[in-house]
């Protein structure tokens, strides 16, 4: 199948997501896209996809123009899409959730579903491509890695010829990806075109055919993997060059602020996410947790910070024991950014003075006790978005109207400006503009600079390297190896990651000996 | 906006009370044009008397000031009083639901609590005897709030302890609250003695409201509504505690982070808001009936529901909208012995205000309005999670 | 059933957890000490307690014998039964197994109250099982209604305001055409234009579901009432409707204890046995439900695979409407034969509990319509045999046992994931 987007553009009130775009993929080919955050793709795939219908444009398969006015009608032209956020019923069976749409029945009525002949052509379509996948198994109950192949599944399973896949390493460790372009290759060789959207340069250096680079909701030009270079790439995907280094003195360690010891922490499913976790973080160093998503780093955060009971093992703060609870570790000295910024670290529908006062507002000046003082919020608050440089008419204004680089510096403005010992965040650049995260790893470093203790979680390979002066990896719930990130490799870290043990580790271990301050038993 | 919600839910209402009139559709076979003229004519007569019992006619007036007969000007004034007699209960129930609102929760135990605090409030009436008024008024009030609360800490602590949804517990509570005043309506030394049915002893009138003007029978429960409404508006916005409850009530998962107690922010704001519903009972039974039945509330509690909805559970709104659904409460008896028009209407036409005003699209879509607005409802949890 | 959620390895239980636990420890040791204290205190050491299971005025069929026990040993040995598991509960939790002794506690506690009312008496037993099934006929059909209704992703609090309308209709309409078949439809008909109402505000104008739900109970109660006091108390003869006869089954009909119960009702019976039925099978094994469900779950999920997401909740939110307008017009072509005002007493809110605890399943639906139908048909019971408990106490039962049961079991069942949640395209 050939597909051609032709002009495509979609306007959202206030932004324009795409624009003017053209891009053809060939049949059995293997065409990435390439962009930051932000930069349109996923709009541009859900366009194709018919849960957005384009502003002006038209989408061309085979060279006839086609209208897509839902999903139905771009699964029936023969795409299949693997979505960023898996489109799948937790509690069906993997066999449901591929039928689902296309269902499989028999019986007088023709209503009753036929799950074996269903269960039979996934096992087909697993084993033809190597896919592994139970057909029986509750998808709740499958890994991440195997929930994105039932997806891959259910694309084939409707005989789709053009594949849409969306950030699919975003949840992979290293050795998972491999495992995926086996299967892309394997599906390439079958005839299956693939779109493979992506924001990482190797990766489309390593599987595409052509590549294609969006910036800003337009293409900037379409190459190939042996006309570019990584730094080509970067450069028109970025349209500046951005290195993502630091300038950091190196750490000098102090005394040991966060202490954590054998800590076992279960998810809202009750299943053990953190298992005997071991972890030290001193003064003056930066500590980040290095691990794919899903490891337990969303466990061990909350627990730490109080916003979830952990079943066992002891968390000091400063040498003392304290009470798991939000409000006493926060008069501990802790400052905390927490992973969904909206969801935990504010309240969108309240002002930006009351945001930044949302965790101390019961105390002096702000609050007598029994009264708020609204004008000594509001001059802290138009003092702090002075100092954090919050782009807003207003410290009344929500917090919901702000883009996400102010509310996040809305919450680092907050957590920061109080006397700490200890700060913990958790993706503090997740989702966020260059600017706001260079801004913001600057903040950083300055706290450690200061003194303080900072533990960072991250899925960015780049941010930990960027940020860590030691790098704690983070697999099923244990801390598996504490690395120097000057001596460490990404591919060193990308193994560990995924739960091996590299080869050469050990010399890296012996030449790193005076970083392994804590190695848990993993 | 609220207008044209309120005119809308008129309207309806006026279909309704034409549809519902059998000889209506004779006498459209006979004769169409006279039988909708006759229709519309019996329209404006019922809303007539709605309007002229809830505010007074503009002729009484007149005639009342003309005369210069002290007497006559009170009784032209007899319609406001009893608008503001009805709106004192109201006023408490909107502020009792309104709370509950600010924090996420559904309190729809209004009408439960309310009977609670009016069976303490009536027993404090009768039972402590021989103190002066400026004592025992206080005191049966207390007494009121406390049953409320009471009524209302129930399911605050079944949410924050179980996860129980706060408003299948609360719709239990209202039935066992009425069960609870039928069985002590009958129980000797609360029953009036030489009754059968039931009825509780009188208050004593050192537990009465005093009345605002003699010879009518709107009272001090009103100021105290009003005093209430300052309090609350004071508490949510300006308070500390008020800040956790609003917090609480628009993102719990943040206010958790920010190191407040949801489960004790739950169990006040529940308590508090059946508190302020139980002083709507006192305002019945220390101001208007000076005695306990079954029939004292009928509907305050629910009314307390559209009230805070129509005022985007901001208390001064929800003096208006008490006054308004007083009003409407007034003008229905002397509708209903004018014109025959059960008063039931008034609860049609109060569920459609309701309606109108939690869904602002419709209401915009059926006038053509495009400008963006918000209910003030989105706080509260949805579904039956914890 | 692949709704069935799987016991997650329990290591360690969570806080939440342990509270329900405690709670129900000290609901069983409560139960204990009334059993102990109350039941006892004017029991004789000789007397006895006789259950009659065979209907009065059934002649034929077969012949069963009745129940006959020592009153004091019985009440102490329940109370014994509960003391012992409210003690275990407290220090250590059934795990799984809890839903296995909230039961017998429940069967120990009741058949103790039982012995205790009807010592030194009879009481027929299988009067108080053939009004069980009556009294939970209503609750069911409101508890299918909300399965309906919130297995799409809806939440309906407007069952009572539905069965309301379907009483007022089916009595009405039942009435003037003199067919209480006609009546029953109109019912059914008057049920999914309120679940209309309710779709359209809670779909396309995203109202908050629980307000949209009570607008539209406030919203029936009062319309009827209204139409009730403005035309049927001057016109008696609209409210006078023929009821449905009993149609006993053929030999079903004359198995002991569960004929009487279930096999010798009228068509309200039958209709429902039918759509539990077919609504469980039609949820669980075919292509309908498993989109019904998908709706439920993850919205975005079914759009994207082609589903109409929109359409699949108006469809079972006017489908739930339908099966609620039937319970309503139970009330009054199926039981009692005129319409009261606000005659349903709670009965949409008590199936919507029983919906909960029922694990949002047909068949869970009924069992636990079948015990608030024990608690509603006990109270009447009782206050025939002249116990020394005030009725209105009695009348509480049934709405007590809904707090205790949504308070121990949220949290417990899982609900569709999606339930309550606008879907919005974007």
């Amino acid at each position: 199948m050939r597909l051609e987007l032709r002009g495509i553009t979609k306007r959202f009130p206030g932004v324009i997501a795409n624009r003017d775009i053209n891009i053809t993929v060939e049949p059995g080919e293997i065409h990435a896209l390439l962009g930051e955050n932000g930069a349109g793709k996923t709009t541009l795939m859900n366009v194709l996809f018919g849960l957005y219908q384009p502003d002006e444009g038209e989408i061309l398969i085979d060279g006839e123009p086609v209208t897509f006015h839902d999903p139905g009608d771009a699964i029936a032209a023969g795409i299949g899409m693997v979505h960023q956020h898996f489109m799948l019923v937790p509690v069906f069976t993997v066999t449901e959730n591929v039928m689902l749409g296309v269902e499989s029945v028999r019986g007088p009525l023709g209503q009753q579903l036929d799950r074996p002949a269903a269960r039979k052509r996934i096992v087909e379509i697993s084993d033809a491509h190597n896919l592994h996948v139970d057909p029986d198994a509750l998808v709740e109950d499958l890994p991440v890695g195997v929930r994105q192949r039932v997806e891959i599944i259910k694309t084939l399973y409707r005989h789709s010829n053009l594949l849409v896949l969306d950030e699919p390493t975003a949840v992979l460790t290293p050795q998972e990806d491999e495992e995926l372009f086996e299967i892309m290759r394997s599906l390439q060789a079958s005839g299956t075109a693939i779109v493979f959207i992506t924001h990482k340069l190797n990766e489309a250096m390593e599987i595409a055919d052509r590549i294609t680079v969006l910036r800003a909701g337009q293409v900037v030009g379409t190459t190939t993997p042996t006309e570019a270079t990584l730094e080509s790439l970067a450069e028109m995907m970025v349209g500046r060059h951005v290195a993502l280094v630091v300038d950091k003195e190196p750490a000098t360690a102090g005394e040991v602020v966060l202490d954590i010891e054998d800590l076992v922490v279960q998810d809202d499913r009750g299943h053990v996410t953190v298992d005997g976790l071991d972890l030290q973080v001193r003064a003056g160093e930066i500590v980040a947790i290095a691990g794919v998503q899903g490891n337990g780093q969303t466990e061990l955060v909350e627990a730490v910070t109080g916003m979830r009971r952990p079943a066992a093992g002891r968390v000091r703060i400063g040498g003392q024991l304290v009470k798991l609870e939000p409000r006493a570790i926060l008069e501990a000295g802790v400052a905390h950014v927490p992973e969904d910024r909206l969801e935990e670290g504010c309240v969108p529908a309240f002002s930006i003075a009351e945001n930044l006062v949302l965790n101390t507002y019961y105390r002096e000046p702000f609050s007598n006790g029994l009264q708020l003082d609204r004008e000594a919020i509001q001059q802290a608050a138009t003092g702090l978005v002075r100092d954090f440089d919050v782009r807003t008419p207003s410290v009344f204004n929500p917090v919901a109207n702000l883009s996400g680089g102010n509310q996040q510096k809305v919450i680092v403005a907050r957590e920061f400006s109080r006397p700490i010992s200890l700060l913990i965040a958790a993706q503090p650049t997740r989702g966020l503009d260059v600017g706001s995260i260079e801004y913001i790893h600057r903040r950083i470093v300055a706290k450690r600079d200061e003194g303080a203790a900072v533990l960072i979680v991250s899925t960015e390979l780049d941010e930990v390297f960027a940020l860590a002066d030691r790098i704690a990896v983070m697999y099923q719930g244990k801390i598996v190896d504490i690395l120097d990130p000057e001596v460490a490799t990404p591919q060193q870290l990308g193994l560990l990651m995924g739960g091996s043990r590299p080869v050469g580790i050990v010399e890296a271990e012996a030449a790193g000996e005076r970083t392994h301050v804590v190695t848990s038993g993993g | 906006m609220p207008v044209l919600a309120i005119f809308s839910a008129l309207v309806i209402g006026a279909v309704v009370i034409v549809l519902s009139d059998l000889t209506f559709f004779e006498r459209l076979r006979a004769d169409p044009a006279l039988a909708l003229g006759s229709a519309l004519d019996e329209v404006f007569r019922a809303y007539g008397a709605l309007f002229t019992g809830a505010l007074g006619s503009p002729s009484t007036y007149v005639d009342a000031f003309t005369s210069g007969d002290t007497a006559r000007m009170t009784q032209a004034f007899v319609p406001l009083s009893e608008t503001m007699l009805s709106a004192t209960p109201l006023i408490f129930t909107g502020l009792a639901v309104a709370l509950g609102f600010q924090c996420g929760l559904f309190n729809i135990g209004a009408e439960g609590q309310l009977y609670v605090g009016a069976m303490f409030g009536t027993f404090a009436g009768f039972f402590f005897a021989g103190l002066p008024w400026f004592i025992h008024l206080p005191l049966a009030i207390g007494f009121g709030f406390l049953g409320g609360a009471l009524w209302g800490f129930i399911p605050g602590l079944l949410k924050a302890r179980t996860g129980a949804h706060e408003v299948i517990v609360t719709i239990m509570l209202n039935y066992t609250a009425y069960n609870l005043i039928s069985w002590i309506l009958k129980v000797p030394g609360y029953q009036r003695e030489g009754r059968s049915d039931p009825i509780s002893k009188v208050t004593l009138d050192t537990s009465w409201y005093p009345v605002l003007i003699d010879g009518l029978r709107a009272n001090w429960g009103f100021i105290l509504g009003l005093a209430a409404a300052v309090l609350v508006s004071w508490f949510l916005f300006r308070s500390t505690r008020g800040f956790e409850f609003r917090a609480v009530g628009f993102n719990p998962t943040a206010a958790r982070y920010a190191g407040m107690s949801i489960a004790s922010t739950t169990i006040m704001a529940m308590t508090l808001s059946g508190g302020l519903a139980g002083l709507a009972g006192t305002s019945v039974v220390l101001g208007v009936t000076h005695s306990l039945t079954f029939g004292v509330s009928g509907g305050f509690g629910f009314d307390g529901i559209a009230i805070a909805l129509m005022a985007g559970s901001k208390p001064r709104g929800i003096i208006l909208a008490s006054l308004l659904f007083g009003a409407l409460r007034a003008g229905a008896t002397p509708m209903q012995s004018i014109t025959g028009v059960p008063i039931d209407l008034v609860v049609v036409i109060q569920a459609l205000v309701i309606m109108f005003v939690a869904a602002p699209a419709l209401v915009r879509e059926i006038y053509r309005i495009r400008v963006p607005e918000t209910t003030g409802l989105e706080t509260f949890s949805q579904g039956w999670r914890a | 059933m692949t709704a069935a959620v799987k016991a997650a390895p329990a290591v360690i239980v969570d806080r939440k957890a342990i509270r329900r636990q405690r709670f129900l420890g000290v609901a069983y040791l409560l139960m204990a000490a009334v059993v102990a204290y109350f039941l006892t205190g004017d029991l004789q050491g000789s007397q006895t307690s006789t259950f009659l299971l065979k209907p009065a005025g059934n002649q034929g069929g077969l012949d069963v014998p009745s129940i006959v026990v020592p009153s004091l040993i019985v009440v102490y040995l329940a109370a014994a039964i509960c003391a012992a598991l409210g003690a275990i509960q407290l220090v250590r939790g059934f795990g799984a197994r809890w839903a296995i002794v909230l039961g017998v506690v429940v069967v120990a506690f009741v058949f103790a109250f039982l012995t205790w009312a009807a010592a030194g008496k009879s009481m027929s037993l299988i009067g108080i099982l053939q009004l069980t099934v009556q009294k939970s006929l209503p609750i069911t059909f409101g508890a299918l209604s909300g399965v309906l209704c919130e297995r799409a992703g809806v939440v309906n609090i407007a069952i009572e305001g539905m069965l309301l309308s379907g009483a007022f209709t089916g009595a009405v309409v039942g009435s003037a055409t003199g067919s209480n078949l006609i009546g029953l439809v109109a019912a059914a008909l008057v049920g999914a234009a309120l679940a209309g109402v309710l779709a359209v505000l809670a779909i396309r104008y995203r109202m908050n579901q629980i307000v949209a739900g009570t607008v539209i109970n406030i919203f029936a109660s009062g319309l009827t009432s209204f139409v009730a006091s403005r035309v049927l108390q001057s016109h008696r003869e609209l409210n006078e409707p023929t009821k449905f006869s009993s149609i006993p089954i053929p030999v079903l009909s004359d198995i002991p204890i569960l004929g009487p119960m279930f096999f010798s009702g009228n068509l309200f019976y039958y209709l429902l046995f039918a759509l539990i039925g077919l609504i469980h099978y039609g949820l669980f094994y075919t292509r309908w439900g498993l989109r019904v469900r998908a709706v439920g779950e993850h919205p975005r999920a079914a759009d994207t695979v082609g589903i109409n997401v929109i359409f699949t909740r108006y469809r079972n939110v006017i489908l739930g409407g339908v099966v609620a307008g039937i319970g309503g017009a139970y009330f009054t072509l199926g039981s009692t034969g005129s319409f009261v005002h606000d005659m349903t007493g709670g009965r949409g809110f008590i199936g919507l509990a029983a919906m909960i605890f029922g694990g949002w399943t047909p068949i869970g639906g009924f069992l636990a319509s079948l015990i608030f139908g024990f608690a509603d048909s006990l109270q009447a019971r009782l206050s025939i045999l002249n116990v020394s408990v005030p009725s209105e106490f009695l009348l509480m039962v049934p709405y007590l046992v809904t707090i205790i049961v949504v308070a121990g079991l949220v949290g417990r069942v899982r609900m569709p994931a999606a339930d309550g949640t606008p879907y919005d395209k974007g």
